[in-house]
């Protein structure tokens, strides 16, 4: 196991840089999560890592060692790939043996390793198949194993689940987080889902176009987006984000509603951000009108109009109202955010 | 009750005409519809083909009918000496001939296979021996194996001068042998190397990204990722490449006509010449009829030596 450290890479395709300084800090045993949207940089942050693309300026370290120039094969790492990248003309145990027989281990080693990957994935009744002859969900699992069986310093995952669907999906995020607990291997996962992101990881690193935007742990970004870009991004469903300006009444909403502010507000503050679980139900708070309800069982999510105003609230309480309805709805203070009108960033409260 | 009940309207039905009905018969409309296909068919190759086969039980000659003679052609043929050497030489030109056009044609579709400027230009640049036609390329290199007039000839001698004399290329049997396959490869490469590359681009990368983090060197991504995964289209096209060069008849016909002194004919430039300047109808038809043992061995051995790995299928085999 080794701890990894980005410093001040860059990566520039011809003339195009898509990566603009990135430092991030792994820990030894860490599970990081890279996310960000589709073209953030986050999957060729990744392919630096493991070697597949070169690094244009700035360091890489994996263990305190320096790795720019270090091949793949060396960088003591495994790979689980998006498509699974399995070897179709191996059956499953050829492919997990693959890199023991290219590394012309003896036989029997070759046995106990794929045994013990396979007892760890419940692949025992499946060595003998070919990818083909597995499901989604199985293969994904065989493409973990030939990354187990090489014992690697790290794990890299690039966009492992989204070729499954929902269900398998939530099971798979369960397995490789249990399967990160056992084995306490330095891992870099890479996903654009939010979610997958927050279940998964003990440090995320919001990416975006090339920069990042925030690194710390899943509730610290939930609770502290340090911009308005992870505060959008972050949390499902999304944090209601009303452009204004701070006046004497509270904070005046482009769309003409008038909110509460928190007590020594920045008069800088440009976006007003509120999460939709932090509103309540106050006959006497703002008297907003129902635009839609939408029941999930567990909670209500409600778009509510003020004046010209749009915003989504989501209740633990059962909502009766209707569209049309008038409700009474008001922030929790303490839990408003603030970004300032010119750079985007989060005021301290 | 005074519900009265309007009588349903029904509209008039017509009743289909006799034409209409009976192209809605699917017999026969399978019958109609395969009989454009079935009909060239049999007129342009299940009759000169069953007229072939017939011909060679016979003793026909041009101008003269002839007699049903059993096995009479095939008896002599075993025991012709230039029948023989046409088969030593046919299954020696395929064989040498194949072997080469792979492995420069897998070589060649290796390199292209990577990035490099002018790519597509590259690649058109390889079809041309195999869009110029083929006797315009025999003639080629007619001029390319003249003994007086030879520009390989005229490269080593007058402008290398590694030679004293020029080279005689067409004039003995084992250089005229080796001159034709040369010619041959030539102009096979192409049909091997744009299949081969058309198999090579169907690789996932990843494959190749995962095969580097495991370990592997350059020879072993060859041996073990592109060699196996090729081999299904390496089957299929070798299938179609031993068939043409085994039937090859151009090349040998306009550079050698067979010769000298026989040497170089292949079953098909001997059939040829036996049946149509020689005359003799009947045997040069038992001679083209007896490449096809040949032809169907060489099928099957490529096609289940190579083909249908276990891999390929879906299904379940447990």
């Amino acid at each position: 196991m080794a701890n990894v450290a980005f410093r001040n890479v860059r990566k520039a395709f011809g003339p195009v840089e898509v990566l603009h300084g990135v430092d991030v800090d792994i820990e030894d045993g860490e599970f990081v999560v890279l996310v960000g949207p589709s073209g953030c940089g986050k999957s060729t942050l990744l392919r630096m890592l493991a070697g597949l693309e070169n690094i244009t300026a700035g360091d890489i370290t994996i263990g305190n060692r320096v790795v720019n120039q270090v091949p793949p094969k060396d960088r003591d790492i495994a790979m689980v790939f998006q498509n699974y990248a399995l070897y179709p003309h191996m059956t499953v145990f050829d492919n997990m043996a693959f890199s023991m027989k290219l590394a012309k281990a003896p036989k029997a080693v070759m046995e106990s390793e794929v045994a013990r990957a396979a007892k760890i994935l419940g692949l025992e009744q499946l060595l003998q198949r070919y990818p083909r002859q597995l499901s989604g969900g199985q293969r994904q699992r065989v493409a973990m194993g030939r990354a187990i069986v090489r014992n690697p310093q790290v794990f890299l995952f690039d966009e492992p689940l989204s070729n499954l669907d929902a269900k398998l999906r939530v099971q798979m995020r369960a397995e490789i987080k249990e399967l990160h607990q056992r084995l306490k291997v330095t891992t870099v996962y890479v996903t654009h889902d939010q979610i997958e992101a927050m279940t998964m990881a003990d440090k995320i690193v919001v990416m975006n176009s090339g920069n990042v935007e925030q690194a710390g742990r899943p509730l610290e970004l939930y609770d502290t987006p340090a911009n308005l870009f992870v505060a959008g991004f972050i949390g499902s469903p999304a944090m209601n984000l009303i452009p204004g300006r701070v006046g004497s009444g509270g904070f005046e909403a482009a769309g003409g509603a008038v909110l509460p502010l928190p007590p020594g507000a920045s008069a800088a503050a440009g976006t007003y951000g509120i999460r939709p679980e932090h509103f309540r139900l106050d006959p006497n708070g703002l008297q907003a009108r129902v635009q839609l309800v939408e029941p999930t069982g567990s909670e209500t999510q409600v778009f509510v109009r003020l004046a010209d105003t749009l915003m989504s609230c989501a209740f633990r309480e059962r909502i009766t109202a209707g569209p049309g309805d008038i409700i009474g709805i008001s922030p929790d203070l303490s839990l408003v955010h603030l970004f300032d009108s010119g750079t985007g960033q989060r005021l301290a409260a | 009750m005074s519900v009265t009940t309007a009588p349903a309207w029904r509209p008039a039905r017509q009743e289909p005409g006799w034409l209409v009905r009976l192209f809605e018969y699917k017999p026969f409309l399978v019958f109609a519809c395969l009989l454009p296909a079935v009909g060239l068919l049999m007129v342009f190759l299940t009759y000169p083909l069953g007229l072939g086969i017939f011909l060679a039980f016979t003793d026909t000659t041009i101008g003269r009918r002839g007699i049903w003679v059993g096995l009479e052609n095939f008896q002599y043929l075993l025991e012709d000496p230039l029948w023989w050497n046409a088969v030593f030489y046919s299954v020696f030109y395929t064989a040498v001939a194949t072997v080469g056009k792979f492995a420069l044609g897998l070589w060649l579709a290796l390199l292209l296979n990577n990035h490099m400027p002018f790519k597509s230009l590259l690649r058109a640049i390889i079809l041309l021996p195999w869009i110029v036609p083929t006797v315009l390329s025999a003639i080629a290199f007619w001029w390319i194996y003249d003994p007086q007039f030879s520009i390989i000839s005229f490269l080593l001698v007058d402008v290398l001068g590694w030679r004293t004399t020029n080279i005689d290329f067409l004039g003995s049997a084992w250089p005229a042998r080796f001159s034709l396959i040369a010619a041959n490869i030539w102009r096979g490469i192409p049909f091997v190397a744009i299949s081969l590359l058309a198999g090579l681009q169907t690789i996932s990368p990843s494959l190749y990204e995962a095969a580097l983090l495991d370990g592997s060197s350059a020879w072993q991504r060859f041996r073990y990722i592109t060699f196996p995964m090729l081999l299904p289209i390496l089957a299929i096209v070798m299938t179609f490449s031993i068939i043409f060069t085994f039937t090859d008849f151009q090349l040998v016909y306009a550079i050698t006509r067979g010769g000298p002194v026989n040497s170089t004919h292949l079953l098909a430039t001997l059939a040829f010449q036996r049946g149509i300047p020689g005359g003799q109808l009947g045997e040069g038809a038992a001679i083209a009829v007896s490449m096809i043992p040949f032809l169907v061995f060489a099928t099957l051995f490529s096609y289940f030596g190579l083909a249908r790995r276990k891999w390929q299928q879906g299904e379940g085999n447990d």
